[in-house]
């Protein structure tokens, strides 16, 4: 008697149903859209705010080849970022080169080395690693780290290239781990099983099989800590000792993009020169991180084309 | 049992067992194996499905323990060593032992780089010139009688070829090592009538040079490609015999039970 299909007995309910679900579906497709839309109200405000500058008074090719960061000048303000932009370049270059061996290291480690109980402690700590903020990171840098440089090194100041740069890393590491972990964990076991029975020891499998079957995936995994180091903030900001210059080694102190932003955006005025230069820098950050992240989702999708 | 097991004729036998015994953690998948294996033909391991002819098959190359929780006792003795000796190379074991899966899985790199992966991991860098790689190459893809399909191809990647070529390329790569024994582990089960046709005679040419252990689901391959058959249940072996022996004659109840198909 349930069983059969009972025709419609009353046509109203039928048209608040189809009304509901077409709701909930715009509702849906709302969420879809508005990450979108943000993205791109984001990228607007920062160019209108920017626009005066970067077409109107600014010089580009001062503004990308000189050294000299004078914008608070009452006589003669200048505004070249090349010393911000060698600042954030060098700290994110050496952050990449201490975090790159250790967290790709570390991702074949959980991966293809421990197993069990070390493998769900490992990760969960790594997973905690990176929700520390970014001010404790900073904090530690401050404090912890660059008396610690001073003391080994004889350096004068203790928050550099050298103390941002170990922040940095130390902060990259955890996406470096997780996406690189995933990656090493999408390769099919039977190409583990296919190289072991040809004899090869645990290493080779890791250099011969498990690097080309992953390479997108890894590489995916440092672009994404390349993103994360060169927009990083705060800890920056307090690591690497806030002087503009061009670093000529490790223990001087810089400068770089975000940092600048972040402290002198709330000492200008409003639509004003300085004001404008620093949205001009923005705009800088948004576009590296851009093409950044852009390469990394194509290479990521790149292993998806593969696999298909 | 028709073949012998007296120990003056120990080394005409290429695989021998004494009573191997298996547990993975605490469940036991073999029970006092013991079993001899003859060389330069094709013995075919059957059963129902969870009766240890894998686990069996796995025990002669020890690719077994990469799951840390399986225990053995017992021993394997194959070209007179017993691979569960404790000074036993297990790289030099899998370079005699060669293997073929059930899915076909060449790694991810070219057809070329496959043929030579095993010869690499078991020489130097730069120990063969170019053209010796090359014929190395050549003459196993020959073998398995896929050289006229890749020559043309062999940088592309080995992912890229059908599944019947993907499990030729499988058992071409064992061949420069020049392994005695190959075992597969129904090798055609993931092929269509044709491929597992032209495998089947492929597994027929290769048995003049190497002794040929296969386990197969398909009781009608065990009997058109192998010249002897065991038959196992839950972890032991219950009859070992000339494949049309077993399959015409068989001893014991469960092994007629099976073959006529009333279970399994």
């Amino acid at each position: 008697m349930s069983s059969e299909i009972r025709p419609v007995s009353r046509p109203g309910i039928q048209w608040v149903y189809r009304m509901i679900e077409r709701l909930i579906e715009l509702t849906i497709m709302l969420c879809g859209w508005s990450s979108i839309l943000f993205v791109f109200a984001i990228f607007y405000f920062v160019f209108r705010e920017a626009a005066p500058m970067l077409f109107g008074d600014l010089n580009l090719v001062e503004f990308f080849t000189s050294p000299n960061w004078r914008p608070a000048s009452e006589i003669q303000p200048q505004y070249g970022v090349l010393a911000l932009l060698v600042g954030s370049l060098s700290v994110t270059a050496l952050a990449m080169v201490l975090a790159v061996p250790f967290g790709l290291g570390a991702a074949i480690y959980v991966s293809e080395f421990c197993g069990g109980k070390l493998k769900e402690v490992l990760k969960v700590v790594i997973e905690l690693l990176s929700a520390i903020p970014s001010v404790v990171w900073g904090f530690v840098g401050y404090m912890v780290l660059g008396p610690l440089i001073m003391q080994l090194s004889g350096a004068p100041v203790g928050v550099n290239v050298l103390n941002g740069g170990i922040i940095l890393a130390l902060m990259s590491v955890p996406i470096i781990v997780s996406v690189g972990e995933d990656a090493l964990k999408a390769v099919p076991d039977s190409y583990r099983e296919a190289a072991l029975s040809l004899g090869a020891s645990r290493w080779e499998i890791v250099c011969r099989v498990l690097f080309p079957a992953a390479k997108n995936g890894l590489l995916a995994a440092v672009l994404l800590g390349v993103g994360r180091a060169i927009g990083e903030t705060m800890a920056v900001l307090m690591a690497t000792g806030h002087a503009v210059q061009i670093p000529h080694s490790l223990f001087d102190p810089i400068r770089t993009l975000t940092a600048t932003i972040a402290a002198e955006l709330g000492e200008t005025v409003e639509g004003d020169d300085h004001y404008r230069v620093l949205f001009v820098i923005g705009v800088v950050l948004f576009a590296v991180t851009f093409v950044v992240n852009l390469i990394a989702d194509l290479v990521v999708k790149g292993i998806r084309s593969e696999k298909a | 049992m028709t073949v012998a097991t007296d120990s003056s004729t120990r080394t005409h036998y290429s695989i021998q067992t004494r009573d191997l015994n298996l547990w993975y953690g605490k469940f036991q998948a073999l029970k006092n194996v013991t079993v001899d294996i003859r060389p330069r033909l094709i013995t075919s391991l059957i059963g129902p499905s969870g009766c240890g002819k894998t686990t069996l098959l796995r025990c002669f190359n020890r690719i077994n323990e990469r799951y840390g929780n399986v225990t053995t006792t017992g021993e394997v003795t194959i070209l007179g060593r017993n691979v569960y000796d404790e000074d036993i190379s297990l790289s030099e074991l899998r370079k005699s032992v060669g293997m073929v899966f059930q899915r076909p899985n060449p790694l991810p790199i070219s057809i070329y780089k496959n043929v030579l992966f095993g010869i690499r991991t078991h020489t130097r860098r730069g120990a063969f010139p170019r053209h010796q790689r090359d014929e190395m190459v050549e003459s196993a893809l020959r073998d398995v009688q896929l050289w006229d399909e890749v020559k043309d191809r062999l940088r592309r990647r080995a992912t890229h070829l059908t599944l019947e070529q993907q499990q030729k390329l499988c058992i071409a790569r064992l061949l420069p090592l020049k392994p005695r024994v190959i075992l597969m582990d129904e090798p055609c089960s993931a092929l269509d009538a044709e491929g597992t046709e032209r495998v089947e005679a492929l597994i027929g040419d290769l048995k003049r040079q190497y002794t040929i252990v296969i386990v197969t689901h398909n009781m009608a391959q065990a009997r058109r490609v192998s010249d002897e058959c065991i038959f196992m249940l839950l972890g032991e072996i219950i009859e070992h015999d000339d494949t049309v022996q077993l399959f015409l004659n068989p001893h014991k109840e469960q092994t007629e039970m099976y073959i006529e198909g009333r279970y399994g």
